[in-house]
């Protein structure tokens, strides 16, 4: 291979590259032919209901029901924008949904670390055998706890506000996240924390200033995944909340699609607009979330 | 001695003290609401009243057809899974195999099939509404113009299920990384031996991708079915409105809908928590499906193939 990328005179290479080589470029080529067609065809696909989201978005109501749609739009306009948005309260809901995914967030990444630290870095009697009850929590579909937990917070009065879209992730965020957190801590050497435990420190103080700033890869994947799924739910907040000012965005959504049955220029604004959040944290932090995707996975 | 002692209680208690949240969590959001389940199952409840006991009757109800509407919703569910996960593997498995191969800008072409899977489900589904509006549609504007007759789609019995069929492959980005991440596990040094062997690239697919893959086949099976079970979104927004749930005729019931339903459209909160229950039972059994056969179906590199 070297004898054949490394002379520059041109005739070397144009006469005889090496046949093995010649062979393996050859393939290489042939090989391309299979990948690159289908490849680029299915990305294209993959991407155009994006594409066509926007090109709706920016039409008026005449030119949706043209016989023959165009794939320009004709005089675009930003107008539907500002309708979609403005008839609906649109910035509260967006809020709504970012103070519920940001308390979600929050809670998950402290209570989560706080028991995966117990878990895999303190020796206590039980521990496993408790580690090994909490865990039948992982594959529990929410369906199976939904109605007694509806129930119980309508008894406490507590419906129609964010505390049940909220409180879960503060006692524990999720087995699952506590799983890939204890996997992560395991790796991390434990020469750091007993020598601080040795010259007296308390545990918490190795819990905040040790092993959480050595965690950060994996605070960020597991705080990602949190923030999307809190951030994407449909169901929770369609059962435990109510009154319109307290919507959060998909909720939103949907009251457009009520309020715009085949406007579907307003719809697709209105879309557009509760795309785009996740698409900047996707296009900002791709690399942590295809990690988390992999670890998630994998080890899962 | 007894300084040591204490050390080990100091740090037994901050083992509770750190652990208590997903304890007590457990108990609240876990054990509590299974257990309060099961009980409803056997009960006669809407959110007003008290539960009344009716022991096994919900369950009866389900299984006498005396509502057919739990039939339906078990038939969508069945159809729903058994079309989704096939298709999805299948397309996912061979995107991972194109982009495992020394494509170019490998990464953007990933990105791009993964984006999807990014957007709030509840969008994607209203997206998906327009692309496939049976008059306006984009797409039945293609197949117009091909000369075929254009499906209703979300509108019709026959092909509401695979139509979300058809986004569930467009959803698909997770496996596809999944998968790419374990082709490129793969060691080189097992393709080489097939090359020395005089192996073609049909030979390394059969005797070396799909061996050393197969653990990470079987988990995506596995948790796709679970997954199928749960859907929820798609049918909610698709083919529901503030009147009816499932689509034309319950074609598009699917399960967890009609859990929903029956809880807080029709307020029978014993029914749903028996059909809640059945589901806990059938999601039980194919992770435990899972956890016990896997060592004997699927290849793992430490351990013997049996």
């Amino acid at each position: 291979m070297t004898a054949v990328t490394a002379p520059v005179n041109g005739e070397s290479r144009q006469r005889a590259p090496a046949p093995a080589a010649r062979v393996r470029r050859r393939r290489r080529d042939r090989a391309s032919w299979f990948v690159y067609p289908p490849l680029v065809l299915l990305a294209g696909i993959f991407l155009f209901p994006f594409y066509w989201m926007v090109k709706t978005s920016l039409l008026d109501l005449g030119s949706i029901f043209e016989p023959v749609p165009s794939l320009i739009p004709r005089n675009p306009s930003l107008q539907n924008f500002v309708t979609a948005l403005t008839t609906f309260p649109f910035g509260r809901f967006f809020l709504n949904s970012l103070l519920v995914s940001s308390l979600t967030v929050v809670g998950t990444l402290l209570t989560a670390s706080m028991c995966a630290f117990s878990f895999s870095r303190l020796r206590w009697r039980w521990r496993n055998r408790v580690f090994s009850v909490v865990l039948t929590g992982m594959m529990l579909p929410f369906f199976v706890v939904m109605i007694p937990q509806f129930i119980m917070w309508r008894r406490l009065g507590l419906t129609d506000g964010f505390t049940p879209l909220v409180a879960p992730a503060w006692f524990g965020g999720g087995v699952f996240n506590i799983f890939l957190l204890r996997q992560f801590f395991l790796g991390v050497p434990r020469d750091l924390d007993e020598a601080a435990i040795l010259e007296g420190a308390s545990y918490l103080r190795v819990f905040f200033q040790i092993l959480l700033p050595l965690s950060k890869p994996v605070l960020i994947v597991v705080g990602l995944l949190t923030f999307l799924a809190s951030w994407n739910d449909y169901l929770a907040p369609l059962i435990f909340i109510t009154s319109e000012e307290k919507y959060t965005l998909m909720l939103g959504l949907n009251m457009f699609i009520g309020g715009y049955t085949a406007q579907w220029n307003y719809l697709m604004a209105a879309t557009c607009a509760i795309v785009l959040p996740s698409l900047v944290i996707f296009l900002v932090a791709q690399k942590y979330l295809m990690e988390g995707i992999v670890m998630t996975g994998m080890k899962g | 001695m007894n300084g040591f002692g204490s050390a080990r209680r100091r740090e037994a208690a901050a083992g509770w003290l750190f652990a208590m949240p997903v304890i007590l969590g457990w108990v609240i959001f876990v054990a509590g609401p299974v257990l309060v389940t099961v009980f409803l199952a056997l009960t006669d409840y809407n959110v007003g009243g008290t539960p009344r006991f009716v022991g096994a009757e919900n369950y009866r109800r389900f299984f006498t057809s005396a509502d057919p509407s739990f039939f339906a919703s078990v038939r969508a569910t069945a159809l729903y899974g058994l079309l989704s996960v096939p298709a999805c593997i299948a397309v996912s498995f061979l995107l991972a195999l194109l982009l495992n191969t020394k494509v170019r800008l490998r990464g953007l072409f990933r990105a791009a099939l993964f984006v999807p899977v990014i957007i709030p489900l509840a969008a994607s589904s209203v997206i998906w509404m327009w692309l496939f509006q049976p008059d306006f549609g984009v797409v039945n504007f293609v197949i117009r113009a091909l000369g075929m007759s254009a499906p209703q789609w979300l509108a019709s019995e026959r092909t509401v299920i695979p139509t979300m069929v058809l986004m569930n492959v467009w959803l698909s980005g997770n496996s596809i990384v999944i998968f790419l991440a374990a082709l490129q596990a793969v060691p080189r040094h097992l393709y080489e031996a097939v090359e020395v062997e005089g192996g073609n690239a049909w030979h390394k697919l059969v005797h070396i991708t799909l061996p050393m893959v197969s653990p990470t086949i079987f988990f995506v099976v596995v948790t796709g079915f679970i997954n199928a079970l749960q859907a929820f979104v798609q049918p909610a927004i698709m083919t529901s409105d503030a009147y009816h749930a499932g689509g034309p005729n319950n074609a598009s019931l699917l399960y967890v809908l009609f859990i929903y339903r029956e809880a807080f459209r029709f307020s029978k909160l014993g029914s749903a928590s028996a059909a809640a229950v059945l589901l806990f039972a059938v999601i039980a059994a194919l992770t435990w499906f899972f956890f016990r056969f896997s060592r004997s179906f699927v290849y793992y590199e430490a351990g013997e193939r049996t």
